[in-house]
């Protein structure tokens, strides 16, 4: 082989590039983190499956029909009625962004821009105790 | 003829796919047996390429010189158009790699009567540069769905992607530029009557699989979404190699095909003219600096050739240069046949 | 030869169309004027090489040898496991077109396989239809296909329809290189024994003789006394020649052509000029009395035998360095090759102007100097009294030759030194000169009178180039830096652009030195008037 001097370290290079996310994830990768599902409530406004790949599409069509058609109410999958809110009708079962919408969001590093404007009751309650203690 | 039978290729190779996943259920098999198999054969194949090239030798220093040598110390020389050391050797090659340099000079030629008329034709450049700077920016995004820890450049990169904020989820600027560059590769494929004539199916055949997967993705991501937390479930497992379907999650159908549209153009790489990626390193006539009487380059395979002497001319002509009033060199050749006596010995 | 008129030769030429039928079915129709005759058998067997008797390219049937498709299989085998350039080459196309128009002779051709990406293609699809399984497998698709006798014509064709000019080079975003293919691809005809007449004998005519003319030493000390007797009566100088001279400081190497044949001979009298205004302690070699080299048109190891002797004759004569004179081709041989060829060259030294005390850094391991590096600095040190209103009958444009600008990147000396003696230098338009410089359409063994149609048309970029400056400027000189450009540019001009003269640029400068003790001149080189002077070229004859 010729100018072996240059190959052979380009082909390391070809070969680390190509299998950095082997390199990166060397004793890093643990356990996948699971977001915490509600105790007492089983069924959501749609199937898990949906739920699961178009929750952001619902939050979507959510927003639109509350904010600028003035629809406040929603039939889910099972026929139920829903009140068309992400924090009281969402966060009363998935009462923890944290601990439900975060681990995910931050496994998968999507940045849904939700708490730019809404706040969890979680964090109401943080707050309240914060401003009671500070008096 | 051409364009259909690559475009037939790739929709057989969108089926595969999708009949093996939603009628067959065959998850594990195109989700891990393949995708494994697939960058086995990238990886030996691609090197399998880059040791072939390397050993054979490149005989002579032949660069294309595109500016004024280094010559008198006077004049202005042309450090990336004539290299003269390894330094802007480099700086010319990194030029043409990631600027493509060459094809920025590209002109258009017209024949207008009898007159030849030139015009800057930078469209293909162009072209050329969100295809090729899309594709690579998509797959480094990519990367966050195979690292568990996620580096925060790539969430910078992400940002930067979607800043214009168009859509929900946002739509990536690279996701347009590779689109809007395939598409122009396509269609001045199919209508400039040169390039057209010039094309192989194997020409068609990566653009519409290029296509498959980018159409796949950008259809993922804004229509037939799927659970993503089960795709990076899964693309940890085959990065860590700890390869395992997700749990209780269901993949929609479309991450398959996109996946097998990848596997396939990775398989499928080092045997087609993709190894160009690669290819462009070892060329010769941009990889070696222009300072051929400064340095001398050996050839490996040189050999003696045999010559007429100047004893054998001298022999040869010795009545006219007798005639001409030349004196003979007769030292000289006894001086060469005692060199060679000596060889001999 | 019926060749057409210059309004007609273009009228089918479309560079937006292409053919109905795909290229692999189009056969190479040999019509008088786009190709070469044969070589004579007498020409290779004299040399030691393979031929096949006596035979035309018109021929229906080729004589080929019986093992023909073994022979040109290993020789392509044999090629791409010599050269990476090839075989890269041949590997990483993507067929992107950036260089289809880029080829002088698809502009005045409009032949599609002229289109240097086509050109490689020839080659590409057999060595992927022959040597790669999945080629045979998919066969066209793939663009692959099988060597037949119709390809080994076609080759011939369309390699001897390229003259290793390297334009397409600039162009590619990989650098690939026709030239290097063509090479290769002529070697591989080589070795079934086709070959050009017009490319072999000159190889032939200088491996014995000296030089590509075949002139005999004699008659090169003849010639150079003629040509010292014109110098004489032009300026009223006598000037000696040394020829042969041991223990000169320089080895002087012309191209041939620059003794041979107007006009390159008033150039060769603008050299020797030169040299006497200088008094350069020089000398002129007839066993090596050619820089230029047809071998490399042919053969790599041709190219090889034919320029050893200029450093055997360096060695014996002891001279210091090598200047060489104006050449194309030349000098990407003596300039990309030699070194790798004959070195190291440790018997010379490292080159010096004897007369600025320069030192040519850039040559400093090979021992060679271009004659335009050397005159450049001689002038930017004021070492020569110039004249340049005796070029004033000029108005000169200059045509960077091929090689010296893509090989080389000679580009800014010639120009220094034209804008030097001549007063009215004008540039072409940008895209035809420099590194994007147009062939002469002849070079590379191609300047053939039985080739003139192709000529034309391959010459035709160019010649529109001078036509453009003639109509704006008033340009009545292309000067260059080629023996071919001197030897091809008269026809040339003649067909496309009428009134316009050939020179070198040495030429211009033996015009304008101001010699010790000469007379008024009123005489160019050419025994043509200077401005102002008319009239006057008779007195004193």
């Amino acid at each position: 082989m010729y100018n072996s001097d240059k190959v052979i370290p380009g082909i390391i290079i070809f070969i680390i590039f190509f299998t950095i996310p082997m390199w990166l994830n060397l004793g890093g990768a643990k356990a996948i983190p699971r977001p915490e599902l509600p105790k007492e409530e089983k069924n959501c406004v749609e199937s898990k499956e949906y739920m699961r790949a178009y929750h952001m599409k619902l939050l979507l069509k959510w927003r639109n029909m509350a904010i600028r058609e003035g629809k406040r109410t929603f039939v889910g999958a099972d026929g139920k009625t829903y009140l068309i809110s992400l924090q009281n009708t969402c966060m009363k079962c998935h009462k923890s962004n944290e601990k439900f919408c975060d681990r995910c969001h931050k496994f998968v590093a999507t940045h849904p821009d939700c708490w730019h404007c809404h706040i969890a009751p979680e964090e109401v309650a943080k707050l309240r105790r914060w401003q009671n203690g500070n008096r | 003829m051409n364009v259909g039978v690559s475009l037939l290729a790739v929709i057989a190779l969108i089926l595969i796919p999708w009949i093996g996943v939603s009628a067959l259920g065959l998850d594990s098999f195109f989700g891990i047996v393949i995708p494994y198999l697939a960058f086995f054969v990238f990886f030996i194949g691609l090197i399998y390429r880059i040791v072939q090239w390397a050993r054979v030798p490149q005989p002579f220093k032949i660069p294309s010189v595109c500016g004024q040598e280094k010559s008198l110390p006077w004049i202005k020389y042309s450090r990336l158009e004539s290299p003269a050391n390894t330094w802007e050797v480099v700086l010319r090659m990194f030029f043409e790699v990631v600027f493509f340099r060459s094809l920025f000079r590209n002109l258009r030629a017209d024949l207008q009567g009898r007159r030849l008329i030139y015009g800057s034709a930078k469209w293909l450049w162009f072209g050329a540069i969100l295809f090729h700077w899309g594709f690579f920016i998509v797959l480094i995004r990519h990367l966050r769905l195979f690292l568990y820890h996620v580096p925060s450049i790539l969430n910078y990169i992400d940002y930067v992607d979607s800043f214009f904020q168009i859509g929900f989820p946002p739509i990536y600027i690279t996701d347009l530029m590779i689109l809007g560059g395939l598409l122009f590769l396509l269609l001045r494929r199919l209508v400039d009557a040169k390039v057209s004539y010039i094309s192989h199916a194997s020409d068609y055949f990566p653009l519409f699989l290029i296509l498959g997967i980018v159409i796949s993705g950008i259809l993922m991501r804004h229509v037939y979404k799927v659970d993503v937390y089960g795709v990076k479930e899964l693309a940890i497992g085959l990065a860590t190699l700890h390869p395992a379907m997700p749990k209780d999650a269901h993949i929609g159908t479309i991450f398959f095909v996109h996946l097998f549209l990848v596997c396939t153009l990775a398989a499928y790489f080092p045997f087609s003219k993709l190894v160009h990626m690669v290819g462009v390193f070892f060329s010769p006539t941009r990889n070696l600096p222009n300072d051929n009487r400064m340095r001398r380059y050996v050839n490996p395979w040189d050999y003696p050739v045999k010559y007429h002497t100047f004893c054998e001319w001298q022999e040869h002509f010795k009545e006219q240069l007798q005639q001409a009033g030349f004196e003979l060199d007769e030292e000289w050749c006894k001086g060469q046949n005692v060199a060679k006596e000596n060889k001999a010995a | 030869m019926a060749l057409p008129k210059p309004d007609e030769l273009l009228q089918d030429v479309n560079l937006h169309k292409a053919p109905e039928k795909h290229w692999m079915d189009i056969k190479p129709e040999f019509k008088r004027g786009t190709y070469c005759y044969a070589v004579e058998p007498q020409v290779m067997e004299d040399l030691g090489l393979p031929h096949m008797g006596q035979w035309q390219p018109h021929d229906e049937k080729w004589p080929l040898p019986p093992d023909w498709k073994e022979r040109t299989l290993n020789a392509l085998r044999d090629r791409l496991n010599r050269f990476r350039s090839f075989k890269l080459f041949m590997d990483i196309c993507v067929r992107c077109g950036a260089c289809a128009d880029k080829c002088h002779f698809f502009l005045g051709s409009g032949d599609p396989k002229n289109m240097p990406v086509l050109r490689g293609e020839l080659v590409r699809s057999v060595i992927k239809g022959e040597f790669s399984p999945l080629g045979k497998l998919f066969g066209r698709l793939a663009g692959a296909r099988e060597l037949t006798e119709d390809i080994i014509k076609e080759w011939f064709y369309y390699f001897y329809q390229c003259t290793e000019c390297r334009r397409c080079s600039v162009f590619c975003p990989y650098g690939i290189d026709t030239a290097e293919i063509t090479i290769v691809m002529r070697e591989v005809l080589h070795e079934l024994g086709i070959a050009i007449d017009w490319a072999m004998k000159p190889v032939r005519f200088c491996h014995i003789v000296g030089n590509h003319i075949g002139i005999q030493p004699h008659t090169l000390k003849e010639i150079i006394e003629y040509l010292v007797m014109d110098i004489e009566e032009i300026t009223g100088v006598k000037i000696e020649v040394p020829i042969n001279k041991k223990g000169a400081e320089v080895l002087f190497v012309p191209p041939s052509g620059d003794y041979f044949a107007d006009p390159g001979i008033y150039n060769f009298m603008g050299y020797l000029i030169l040299f006497h205004h200088i008094g350069l302690d020089y000398t002129i070699s007839t066993y090596a009395s050619e820089s230029g080299n047809f071998g490399f048109f042919n053969k790599l190891e041709l190219a090889k035998k034919l320029h050893a002797k200029i450093y055997e004759e360096a060695r014996r004569l002891k001279v210091k360095w090598i200047l060489g004179g104006e050449c194309g081709h030349m000098w990407r041989v003596w300039h990309q090759y030699h070194n790798t060829w004959y070195g190291p060259v440790d018997f010379l030294e490292v080159p010096k102007s004897p007369i600025t005390g320069t030192v040519f850094e850039n040559a400093k391991d090979n021992k060679i100097v271009h004659i335009c590096e050397f005159t450049a600095d001689l002038i930017a040190h004021n070492k020569l009294k110039l004249d340049p209103s005796r070029n004033d009958h000029v108005v000169v444009t200059f045509h960077d030759s091929c090689n010296p600008s893509r090989a080389m990147g000679i580009l800014e000396e010639p120009r220094f030194i034209l804008k030097n003696v001549c007063n009215n230098f004008v540039e072409m338009p940008e895209n035809t000169i420099r590194e994007k410089t147009f062939c002469c359409g002849s070079g590379s063994g191609l300047n053939a009178d039985e080739y003139m149609e192709m000529r034309m048309r391959g010459g035709f970029p160019r010649a529109n180039a001078v036509e453009y400056v003639r109509k704006k400027y008033g340009v009545n000189h292309l000067a260059c830096i080629c023996a071919i450009d001197r030897a091809v540019f008269p026809a040339l001009m003649d067909y496309w652009v009428p009134g316009v003269d050939v020179c070198g640029v040495h030429e211009l400068v033996g015009n304008a030195i101001v010699l010790d003790g000469e007379k008024e001149r009123t005489m160019d080189l050419r025994y043509r008037p200077l401005k102002g002077k008319e009239g006057k070229e008779g007195e004193g004859v």
